[in-house]
Order: structure tokens, then sequence, then C-alpha cells
């Protein structure tokens, strides 16, 4: 298990009762099965995008595979009569896939190729993992049981003798392994022709046997060594065709297999798309457009890259996260009723409760809104419903516009910061959304430099930038970019005038130099002199005037569309930001937790006994509390007995003087069995275990144990 | 070079064989005089080994089939348990003289029902009268299996009481088999390497039907001389041969060389086959490939072997665990305090670190360490502050995974695991980066 996958904590099966558990967190919950709907609406919508998106970043990987697997074996079979195929021995044609270190999303992409496959090429395949292989025998076991309800699976309920066949134990060898391969193809030649006609039609006669290794690193160099020595010793009666899923790199295969077994293979790699690139598509596909309407916030976000940047890489659980995120804000945010698509919104406004109107008037911004308004308005808008209603349809039709300007202004941002040196505003255009996000971007020193950088960029990147820019709002849904394109096209048809009068002027100055010629050497350099001077003093040629003028035009788009959402009224309605559920729900820090548990049982038990205050142990507290506690102050071995006495004396702390202090010499059987049953539950834990270095003690194995 | 001779083999046969079987006519003839006639007994059991195709199993099999010898052949790597050995042999034994299909298969669990039925076997296939080869090959693997199947199969001709010879052929010397309880001592031979004259004359005897036996040879010669120094492997060499012809035919087929130009043909194949040595043969690219690159004449430097892809992209606290692990691994534990901890004492100048820097810790190999350390260099190589999340945690596990990280002694995870850093420095600098 690589870079373990964690649920997301809210597994919902469709029921009922998920719908009532939806909204039973808070008494004012509002269309809590409205808004469950709406939320499982959305996730669909979104899961079969990112699906998509995943199935158009395969294809060109998958392609390749087929052709070469379509290749691996047709050679051998229409020439084997040729010389050189009869001396050369024959490999095993091998693909080296190369995935990546995000082993959790390969077996995503292992599901979809051995799919493609079996559409393609050949019904027989078989996905090995190594922790089901750990001796060739069990390899084989697992090989042949795949490959044998495999062929179940294509023919159906046909043949119900050889199902009988294969559930007794066959023996399981390479060659009953051959056995089953001679009768399953001379069984499809010999089927009725109508259906022999279909089955040729996707396979051929013989397909090859598709062996995946999913993950090569973690198989034995026996198992693997032993499995290719014997398969290669059959190749010709059995086309098999092995596939590596790599991890970390194809050298992996030569320090696993000694050069006597690689020799065998006939190795070819395939590397698939960085998990990276991928991800950049996904947040490109689902956040950086205005077609769903659920968003998330900066903190939210940059959560969820760190994640993926310093923890797994892993896209899959990027996806989780978001999933969380969706869930999380339908479920908590009564609101989020109207975070759907615009036109379902505005329907939604209309059928508004009451309650709901006052948590639209609680929401900040708005109130930061109605704090703008003329005073008879506010009285208006926190007063009658029917009023709000209908504002609260026009500021959200304002929030959908400036979605879809934001994403285009972004873009044709993203355009001009992603060619400067040194990048100051980021290279991908996530990390610029996020500053975006996060405030006005023009005001941080980045955008400074990054718009002095822009001054000086030459003229040819310039114009393909611009055009870029052109394209971008060409296609964007905005509606307002009419001008905005027109004006982009008058500054290129301005670019390329300058082009021509340069050209114009190339000539004059080729004509002025032959005036020049003919004057004499002190005149010469008299002229030469008043060049220099005049170039000094100009301060800025046209074309420079016009890149100023370029870069003010973006720095004023930049100004007017790319405001930080959070200053946008109603936008608690689609945007999820808090940060800190995701955080605790996505990063779990399990030591820390455990720690807080024992040390301070109030955190979690909320029982007003447990208040402590500081360092003193309360008697009140659950055993392991307080054995937790006093072990905390011992070394890295403790003793026993000291231990117990420990622990007594704050137990009997309650009961304290009255007791008989006499009697305290022999302790208590009670109190003994709860010591002994509170440390064991310490071992099981894994806080101490029993040492061998001294009897009655045990170590510690955490924190200062050394 | 001695000729085959046996009173019990017509000359013809035997001449034949010898055709078959290039440079080890004294070998088979060593054993065609073990075995002598078909009805009598020969020595109970042989063994043969040699380096990696030094013609064991070839001559072996071309032996017993031209002289049509009953004979079983199994290979023990791919018969993997006793039992699926035992049984394969028997169901080898029925398809044996007999054409008939194998009939059902008798379960055959311990080397006492394989005696019995044995027995039955030869019985029924009216083979008693004649010596039975029962050939294990790859017998090493032998060894994994119980401890009385080797011993037993040494025995089988006293066991069973029939006329039974096993071959074991291996690649490792009989000392390394003998059983410390000690057994029944086979006949050993040894079928030392071919020559480089031995490997000339059997490369060149199979030569395409197109060209003259003469021709092939040369270009055998050639071949011989690039790739001797690197590979004795008859397979191997036989494979590079067919894979590069079609290249060194090329001017002949064009007409710029005819086929006696030797020298011509030399220059044009010599760099060629040179790349191949550091491509093909390493399987740095596949043969596929390399055909596909002669047949287009594009440069194999556009292909990227294997070992160009060596990154691998780790996410950012990976990085910093591995290089943590790193550090961990090769430098003494009483260091850390100097190199991670921002108030450390004075550097003591003694005697003591100097004797100790004269041993590089590179070439001493990792160190484990236990996970507290490990985290803890983590917490001081990195910058911001680290929690201890389980996401941290699980990176350790896929690191151990990936065959990054190793995990060091018993399996108890509680018991504060060790782990070993795997990788070498050059993945760590580019890690680093």
């Amino acid at each position: 298990g690589c870079f373990v996958f964690k649920p997301s904590p809210k597994k919902r099966r469709v029921s009922q009762k998920t719908v009532n558990h939806f909204g039973e967190r808070k008494d004012d919950s509002e269309d809590t099965e409205l808004r469950y709907v709406t939320c499982q609406s959305l996730w669909n919508e979104i899961k079969l995008e990112t699906e998509q998106i995943q199935e158009d970043l395969n294809k060109q990987l998958f392609d390749n595979l087929v052709s070469f697997l379509r290749r691996s074996h047709s050679e051998f079979q229409e020439k084997t009569t040729e010389w050189t195929c009869q001396m050369k021995s024959r490999e095993i044609p091998t693909a080296a896939l190369v995935l990546g270190v995000n082993v959790t999303d390969h077996d995503l992409t292992f599901r979809s190729l051995s799919e493609v496959l079996q559409n393609n090429i050949t019904p027989y395949i078989a996905l090995l993992e190594a922790k089901d292989c750990p001796g060739i025998k069990n390899l084989m076991q697992k090989l042949m049981g795949q490959l044998m309800n495999c062929y179940i699976d294509v023919d159906s309920s046909e043949d119900e003798d050889y199902v009988q066949v294969s559930q007794n134990r066959i023996r399981c060898s390479m060659s009953s392994l051959i056995n089953w391969y001679e009768s399953v193809t001379k069984k499809t030649d010999s089927e009725t022709p109508r259906k022999k006609r279909t089955s040729s039609s996707r396979h051929w006669q013989s397909p090859p046997v598709v062996v995946i290794f999913k993950d090569m690193e973690s198989f034995t160099t026996k198992v693997l060594q032993d499995f290719i020595i014997i398969s290669s010793q059959h190749i010709r009666q059995f086309p098999l065709v092995l596939i590596f899923g790599i991890a970390t790199s194809p050298m992996i295969i030569h320090s696993l297999l000694p050069h006597s077994v690689s020799s065998l293979l006939c190795i070819e790699l395939f590397q698939s798309l960085s998990s990276k690139e991928h991800l950049s598509t996904i947040i490109d596909k689902l956040l950086l457009t205005a077609r769903f309407p659920f968003k998330l916030g900066e903190k939210v976000l940059q959560v969820l890259i760190n994640i993926f940047l310093y923890h797994d890489f892993s896209v899959q659980n990027f996806i989780k996260g978001f999933q969380l995120c969706i869930v999380e804000h339908f479920y908590s945010q009564p609101l989020s009723v109207l975070c759907c698509q615009l036109v379902d919104a505005k329907k939604r406004v209309d059928s508004l409760s009451h309650n709901q109107c006052e948590n639209i008037r609680r929401l900040p911004s708005f109130r930061r809104y109605v704090e703008s308004q003329a005073s008879e308005k506010q009285i208006a808008l926190l007063t009658t419903d029917s009023y709000l209603k209908e504002i609260i349809q026009k500021l959200l039709e304002n929030l959908h516009v400036y979605h879809e300007n934001y994403v285009s202004v972004l873009r044709c941002l993203h355009v001009f910061t992603s060619s400067l040196p040194k990048y100051p505003l980021g290279k991908q255009i996530r990390e610029l959304h996020c500053a975006c996000l996060e405030n006005q971007v023009w005001e941080t020193e980045e955008y400074e430099s990054s718009l002095q950088l822009a001054r000086m960029l030459n003229k040819s990147d310039l114009v393909t930038m611009l055009q870029q820019c052109v394209e971008i709002f060409v296609s964007s849904s905005g509606k307002e970019f009419d001008k905005t394109v027109e004006k982009l096209k008058e500054f290129l048809t301005q670019f390329q005038k300058l082009e021509d009068a340069f050209q114009e002027r190339d000539v004059s100055v080729s004509s002025q130099k032959e005036l020049q010629k003919k004057t004499d050497l002190y005149h010469l350099q008299k002229t030469l002199l008043e060049l220099k001077e005049s170039r000094r003093s100009k301060k800025l040629t046209k074309f420079e005037m016009l890149r100023f003028e370029v870069v003010d035009y973006i720095d004023s788009l930049v100004r007017n569309y790319l405001v930080p959402a959070d200053r946008k009224t109603l936008h608690e309605i689609v945007y999820f930001n808090t940060a800190s559920v995701l955080r605790e729900h996505l990063n779990a820090a399990p030591r820390i937790a455990l720690h807080t548990a024992l040390n301070n049982p109030y955190w979690y038990l909320k029982n007003q006994a447990l208040k402590s205050d500081g360092g003193s142990i309360s008697n009140k507290a659950p055993d392991i509390c307080i054995v937790y506690k006093l072990h905390l102050e011992c070394g890295r071995l403790i003793n026993l007995v000291d231990w117990l006495e420990a622990f007594s004396t704050v137990v009997m702390a309650v009961e304290g003087p009255n007791a008989d202090a006499a009697s305290s010499d022999q302790v208590d059987d009670v109190i003994h069995a709860r010591f002994i049953r509170a440390v064991s539950e310490l071992e099981l834990l894994g806080f101490i275990k029993p040492s061998k270095q001294k009897t009655d003690h045990v170590a510690r194995l955490t924190w200062g144990g050394c | 070079m001695p000729n085959l001779e046996h009173p019990a083999y017509p000359a013809a046969t035997l001449l034949h064989l010898e055709s078959l079987v290039p440079c080890r006519e004294s070998q088979v003839s060593m054993l065609l005089s073990i075995f002598g006639e078909r009805q009598q007994f020969s020595f109970p059991s042989i063994f043969i080994y040699g380096h990696t195709s030094s013609g064991k199993t070839y001559v072996m099999q071309t032996l017993l089939n031209t002289l049509q010898l009953p004979h079983v052949f199994v290979n023990c790597v791919e018969y993997f348990t006793s039992r699926l050995l035992l049984e394969e042999i028997l169901i080898q034994l029925q398809s044996c003289s007999s054409e008939t299909e194998q009939t059902s298969h008798v379960p055959c669990d311990n080397f006492n029902d394989f005696v019995r039925l044995f027995k039955q076997a030869l019985a029924s296939q009216e083979l008693e009268d004649q010596t039975l080869y029962i050939v294990l090959d790859r017998a090493e693997q032998l060894r994994e299996m119980e401890a009385n199947i080797l011993p037993a199969f040494l025995r089988l001709q006293e066991l069973t009481d029939r006329n039974v010879t096993v071959v074991l052929l291996s690649e490792i010397v009989w000392e390394l088999f003998r059983p410390n309880t000690g057994c029944f001592e086979p006949f050993t031979l040894y079928f030392p390497d071919y020559s480089i004259g031995h490997l000339q004359k059997i490369l060149s005897q199979n030569h395409p039907p197109e060209y003259s036996a003469d021709f092939y040879a040369a270009y055998i010669n050639i071949l011989l001389g690039v790739f001797y120094m690197v590979c004795r492997d008859l397979k191997e060499l036989q494979h590079l041969a067919a894979l590069n012809f079609s290249k060194y035919c090329e001017p002949v087929v064009s007409g710029e060389a005819n086929d006696r130009d030797t020298r011509k043909l030399w220059k044009n194949i010599e760099p060629h086959l040179k790349k191949a040595m550091q491509t093909v043969y390493l399987r740095e690219i596949s043969s596929s490939q390399w055909e596909r690159l002669q047949r287009e004449d594009g440069e194999p430097g556009q292909l990227k072997g294997l070992s160009a892809h060596t990154h691998v992209e780790l996410p950012y606290y990976s990085k910093f665990l591995l290089i943590a692990a790193y550090l961990a691994s090769y430098n003494p534990v009483r260091t850390d305090k100097r190199f991670f901890l921002k108030h450390h004492g004075k550097i003591r100048k003694t005697n003591f670190m100097k004797k100790h820097e004269k041993t590089s810790n590179h070439l001493l190999g990792p160190k484990p360490f236990p996970l507290d350390r490990l985290l803890a260099i983590l917490y001081s190589i990195v910058d911001n502050r680290v929690a201890p999340t389980a996401n941290i945690f699980s990176q350790i596990t896929s690191l151990v995974t990936l065959q990054l990280l190793t995990m060091v002694g018993h399996n108890d995870q509680l018991d504060g695991p060790r782990y070993k850093c795997t990788v070498s420095l050059d993945f760590i600098r580019a890690i680093a980066r």
C-alpha cells in the first residue's frame, strides 16, 4: 500500500437515511433533501468529467501499447520459416510501463488498460500483484485462476463442463496452461462460423496472453526469474506478453533481473503522462471553468495542492479531497442549495423560506453589501423577503458573470506571466489562480515585478501573446469581451504597422548612408555624434510606447476582473472555505491525536469532571490516561513496581486521607488489576514493550525513549 | 578428434550424431561408454555440470533422441514442487513409448508413491528390458525441495530395482549439492566452456541458405572479434549474429562490394556491432526496436535506452525523507549532533576522527537506523515545521514498497522498525538538486 489512501469519512450510500443524516447537524438546516440531491448530481457530473479527462490523457499511451501488442507476436506468426527467425532466440515481448510514484492512481490505469486490451487485443489478461505472489507456486495459481476464469467470462455459460475442469484442482504448471490455451484456441476455431467471424473481428486466431505485473518493484527476484525462465521455454506454443508496471525508473528491471534472465526479454519502454500534468489538466477542467457552480476557496485549494505536491502526487486523492469539499460544503452550508446552475438557482431563490432569507442576511459579504446601500434600501433588504429575493437573483447573476470573466482574464494574464523569466507569479496557472484568490493580486510585489518584466518583452513575443489572448477571449463565454477583443486586435494592427514603418525607415537609413559616404571623416564623426545624442534624448520609440500601452491595458483588465472572490457578495454560497475541516480529515496526525486523548481526555470526552488545569493528574481520568501520564515521566526503562506504586497513590488520592494509611502498604487487588489492564492497553497501543534487559521492567517505545 | 564408436549402435547413426554435436565428441563418447548397450544396466546416476550454454541440455537431448533411447526429460525450474516433478515424470513415462495420449493422471504425493507408480508404469510400457534415462535439467532446484528427493533420485535404480539411470544437469559443482547426511555419489562429468575456435565452428555451421558458408564464417569471425570479450554465451551470440547479419549483407545486396571484399565489409559492420554491444546486448533497447532501426537506417541515438530514464520524480517530503534516510544510513550516529544541531559543542580534534575517515562509509554500505532517528533528521533538514501526520508515515512505507528503503530485521511493526537506505549517492544528488 503506497501513499495510503484514506476513504473520505462520509461514505454515502444513496438511502433516505443519509439524506436525513445530512441535515441533522443544525437545527435551522433548510432544504436538506434538495441540497443532498444537488450535491449528488454535481458530484456525478464532476466524476464523469474526471473519468473523461483520465481517458483522454491515457489514450496516447494505450494506443502505443496496443500497437506494440499487435506487433509483438504477429512477426513470428507470419514468417516462421525464415532463417533469421529460426536463428534468433525467441524473446518474450515485454512492455515496461513507467507510471510514476503515485501508486494509488495505478489501479485505475490498469483497470482501464485491461479494458482496452480486452476490447482490442485479447481476452486473456492476468493482473498480478506482488502481495499475492510470494512464491512461484502462488504466482502460477493466481495466473491460471485468472486466465481460466476469463475464458468463462468471455463465453458466458455455454460450456459447463469446462468450468468443472477448472474447478477441480488441476496441476498448476505451465504444461497444463499450454494445454488449456490450445484447447481454447482450437475451440474458437471449431465454433459456428457466425460466431467465429464475430470473434475474429476483435481478436486474431491465437491472441496473445497478457500478464501484467502491477508493481514490479515489490516482486522478489526469484519469482520473476523463475517465471520468465519457465515461460521463455514455452514461448513458441504459448504467446505470452508481459507488462511491467514500474513506479520508479526502468532501471529496476536490470537491478531485479540478472543479465541471463533479462536477455530472455524484449523490453520496450512506455511512459505515462506525469501526474503533475494530469493534475494541471484536472484543475484546468474542473476549477478554471464556469461550468461547475461549486468553487474552492484559496486556502482549501492550497491544502489540496499541498497534499498533492508534498505527500503523494496522487490525482485520485486530489479528486477524493475535492469530493470531500463538495460534501462538506453542501452539508454544512444551508445556503448551498443555491449552488447550482444559474437558471435553477434563480428558481430556487423564489422558493426560499424565511429562515433561509435570514441566513442570507447573516452572511458577512451580504452585510457588507447592505451597508454600502442607501438607508431605505437597507431597510427593504433587511425586512422584505420578496425584495431580498429579487436582489439575490441579481447578485447571483453578477457572481456568475464574474466567474465567466475571471477565467478568461486569468488565462490571459497567465499567457503573459508564464513567459517571463523566473516566473514571479508562478509557472502554473494554478499558482496564479491561488494568488488571485488570496487577495488583490495587483497589490502584490510579484505582480509589480512581473509588470516591469512585461514592459521589457520583445516584439515577436508580445505579438504572439496578444494573439493568444485574442483567441482566449474569442472562445470565452463572457459577453463583455467584444470590446476587449477589438482593442487587442487594434494593438496587433498597430504592431503590424510599426513593422512596415520600420522596414521603410530601413530603406531611408540606407539612403542616408549613401549620402554620408561622400562626406569626409570629420563630418561623419559629427553626424554620428549627433545621431547618438538624439538617440539618448529621444525617450521612447513608437514601439516602446505601444508596449507600455499594451501592458497598461492588461493591467486594467486584471484590476477590473480579477477581484478576489471573497470581495464578491454572496461568495459564501459557492465557495468552500473551511480549510481546517479539510486539513483535519485529509492530513491526519495520529500521534498528536493519541497524545491529546491520553494527556487531556477532556478534549474528546467533554466530561466536566475531567477538566484539568495544567500538569496535575486527576484521579477521575480513565486508568489508561493516568498510567500514560505517569509513564511520560520515566526514562527508557520503567520499573513496574514503582509505576504501580505511583498509580495507586494517584487513584487513592480521592479516598485519600480518610482511607487507612496503614493498609496502603499492600496494594488493593482491584487497583492492581486495573493497573495491569491499563498497562496492557498501553502495550497494545505500542507505547511500551516487555524488556528482557531487566526483570520487572518494560521499555518505552516512544518520545524520549532513547 | 575421436570418432564415435560403439558396437551397440549402427555406424551411420553415430556419424549423424557426431555431426550434430560439434566440439563435444569426447563427452559424448564418454557417455556412450557409460550407457553401454540398451539392455545393460548403466551407472545409477550421472551428474553433468558446466557453465551456461556449454551444451549440456542440447547434447543430452540429441544423444537420447538420435539413438532413440527411452528417456524422460524434465526441467526442475518448471516443475517447482516435488509433487509436480514426480507427476510430470510419470506422465511423460506414460506417453513415452506408446503414442497414446496421456490417460488420467495419478496423484503422486511422495517418493514412496512414485516408486510404486514408476514400477507400474515401466511394466505397462514394456520398458523393463532396456535402460530408461531420467534427465533432470537445472538440478540445482532439487536442493530446495524436500530433503529426501535428491538422495532418492540418486539411488533410484536401487530403490526401484529397475534398469534406470538418472542424469542430473546443473551449472554448479557437485560439492554444493552433497547433503550433509551423505548420499550415493553420482558419476560426475564436466562440460568445459567452448573456446573461441569452438564457437566459430558451431556458429558458422548454421549459415543462411542464400549465402555461402565461407561468407557467413567471415561474418562470424568479425562478430566474435567484437563480442568475445564480453559474451561467451552461445545462444546470445547466435541471437546477435542473426540480428546484425542483414546489416552485414547490405553492401553486397546494394552491389557496393562483393562477398570476397572482407575489408570493406568489416569497415561497414564494425562500428555497427560496437553500437549493438552497448545497446542491444545490454537490453538497453529491445531487439525488435534494433531491427526496426536497422530497417529505417536511423541512428540509435534517437532511441533512449532504459538507463537513460533514471530520474524519479518524488513528492516534496518523500525527497526529504529519502535524503534523511540516506544521511542516517551513511553517517555514524555520533556525528548527528554535530551535523544537525545548531549549538553543538566544539569539534574535538583527535586522531580518532582521522582514523575513521580513512575508510569511506560508502564502501561499507548502508547501515540500518531506527525510525525515530530518521524523523529527527527529517525535522532538522526541512526548513519549516513538519507535522508528523499520517501522510508522512505512509510515505515511509511507500518508499519501502518502491524499494528505495528496505525494512531491516523482524517484522514487528510496534517494536521500533529499522530501515536501510538502498539508493546510490548519484540518485540522492539528483533528488537533492
